[in-house]
């Protein structure tokens, strides 16, 4: 037999139930933005935890993981971050230089021109290997997360700063310096006694 | 012509009320629990709801090959006729009233039983399983509670010895002709205010109007009574396969019904038209707020209020089981009203006179 509870029991459960929802209808209505960073975030137990989202946006750290950037004049076109990206997101096409064409703020010396640098962020998937091989650290993760579009092309991301002429013209120039240094191996092959003698 | 005016007045308020009551359902809900509900459209999303509505009215209108067409149609007509109807007798000042005729309770109570035809039409017409597994509960839920409301009202009606809703109203504040009594000890007849209301002229009448409130959940379908449209269990109920215009109107009916039983427990528990606030002394706060447009302030505010409540009802209870839903209709609030009822004759043959 099931112990029989008194109708008091019975109100005062209704009522303890109204004011717990009661309670939640009078509590503050909008959230405060606060970041993980800033004091209290994990104490937010009162009041509408909706974000409205493109109004109030929850402050990220500054370094923040997301979307990637490079810096295009410390780039030396290694094509590291390509070659280990697990999902083939980075496509590089590197033309050789005629002669060096400067050096990145950490001293290292350019030899190649990026004729074309994209990043596909619809492919990107954050692990963040690029920004750990590249030796010059000219590619990093940043604090940028909200960039949306509407054609899924635009997703590509485009570093690279060369126009299409000049990138025709740079890679003429490569294939003429590649023909000279060809044919001036191929005469320093035709005379192996004057280069060894040269040599000696 | 005057008549014409206040049915097409009456169907525009109800019209922008049920739209209103909708926002403010989904409102509330989003605050209780601690969203923020509709902001975009309009200032605090109050045009939300209106944008639904053109929405729906947009829509096609869908009839299910298998489905019984005329009934299908008829339906939704049939349940909002059948409660727009009931706002015929319903005062809502002490001039205003469309028709004040002597069984004006009487044929509420049948008013209202006939939506519960149109939810039968609407379950069996539409073929469905879960249509007409949700009609069959609706219409088992509505019949049994009319038991309970009818007795509580039958119970104040023993008091006031007549049906019109309008005398009923003038019984309950400072334009009595009766002497009025607070408990039965406290002649009120020229105090008025909230010591007329019927729910203090006697004290077991407190209990029926928590009887009543009660049944009126059941009858209008809302939680903790809302088996009949449970979603986790039948979809949506008898209204499943309505679509557009058919849905409008079913939904528009369920809001309106709320706002009817409201009024109905306004109107003979709390007092109708007349105000809250009672004279003290020479300082006569009720004679002044008693009028034409005082009255229709006052009830639009105790019915809306009485919204309110079930809102805030559905929002914090969870449903009831079907056997626990008979259980408590059949052994606890009809016995219950019974003894009301018993109380009120007594009442009446030995306190009153």
């Amino acid at each position: 037999m099931k112990k029989k509870k008194s109708i008091l029991f019975v109100w005062k459960g209704l009522w303890k139930g109204l004011v717990i929802t009661l309670k939640h209808f009078m509590s503050p209505k909008r959230r405060v933005s606060k970041g993980i960073q800033d004091e209290g975030y994990f104490h937010q137990r009162e009041g509408s935890s909706t974000l409205r989202y493109p109004a109030d946006q929850l402050p990220v750290p500054e370094v923040g993981r997301y979307q990637l950037a490079i810096e295009m004049n410390d780039c030396i076109v290694c094509d590291l971050c390509a070659k280990i990206c697990p999902v083939n997101c980075i496509d590089i096409e590197a033309i050789k230089a005629t002669e060096d064409i400067g050096k990145t703020s950490d001293g290292t010396t350019k030899r190649l021109h990026a004729a074309k640098f994209d990043i596909d962020m619809g492919k990107c998937m954050f692990c963040g290997l690029c920004t750990v091989v590249c030796p010059t650290e000219c590619l990093v993760m940043t604090n940028e997360y909200d960039r949306s579009f509407t054609d899924p092309k635009e997703l590509n991301y485009v570093f690279a700063e060369m126009s299409v002429e000049e990138a025709a013209q740079k890679r003429a120039a490569a294939a003429a310096a590649d023909l000279a240094k060809k044919a001036a191996k191929e005469a320093a092959l035709n005379k192996p006694s004057e280069m060894k003698g040269a040599q000696q | 012509m005057a008549f014409y005016f206040i049915s097409v007045v009456l169907l525009g308020f109800i019209a922008v009320y049920a739209l209103m009551a909708v926002w403010a359902e989904r409102k509330v809900s989003a605050w209780i629990q601690d969203r923020v509900g509709p902001v975009v459209t309009g200032k605090y999303g109050l045009l939300q709801t209106f944008a639904d509505i053109f929405k729906m009215l947009q829509k096609e209108d869908i009839t299910p090959t298998v489905a019984d067409k005329k009934l299908f149609l008829t339906a939704p007509i049939l349940v909002f006729t059948a409660v727009f109807m009931g706002f015929a007798t319903i005062p809502f000042s002490p001039q205003y009233i469309s028709s004040s005729i002597n069984i004006g309770l009487f044929y509420l109570l049948a008013i209202v039983s006939i939506e519960v035809l149109g939810i039968l039409m609407a379950g069996w017409a539409s073929n469905n399983k879960y249509a007409l597994l949700g009609s069959i509960r609706s219409i088992a839920q509505i019949i049994s509670y009319e038991i309970p409301a009818a007795l509580a009202i039958l119970s104040v009606v023993m008091l006031f010895q007549t049906l019109n809703l309008q005398e009923m109203c003038i019984q309950q504040g400072v334009l009595s002709k009766q002497s009025l009594y607070f408990f039965g000890f406290w002649d009120v007849t020229k105090v008025g205010g909230i010591f007329a209301w019927t729910i203090f002229q006697a004290p077991h009448l407190l209990i029926a109007f928590v009887i009543y409130f009660i049944a009126s959940l059941a009858e209008c379908n809302r939680t903790p009574f809302d088996i009949p449209e449970a979603e986790s269990e039948l979809v949506a109920g008898f209204h499943v396969e309505y679509t557009g215009f058919k849905f409008g109107a079913l939904f528009l009916a369920e809001y309106a019904m709320m706002f009817l039983v409201s009024m109905i427990a306004a109107i003979l528990f709390l007092g109708g038209w007349n105000t809250p606030l009672p004279n003290i002394a020479s300082v006569s706060l009720a004679d002044y707020t008693t009028g034409t447009y005082w009255g229709i302030v006052w009830i639009l505010l105790k019915a809306l209020a009485l919204v309110l409540l079930q809102i805030w009802i559905r929002w914090t209870f969870p449903r009831y089981r079907m056997d626990q839903l008979m259980t408590l209709c059949w052994k606890v609030l009809i016995p219950l009203s019974f003894a009301m009822v018993l109380f009120s004759g007594i009442w009446k043959l030995f306190i009153l006179n």
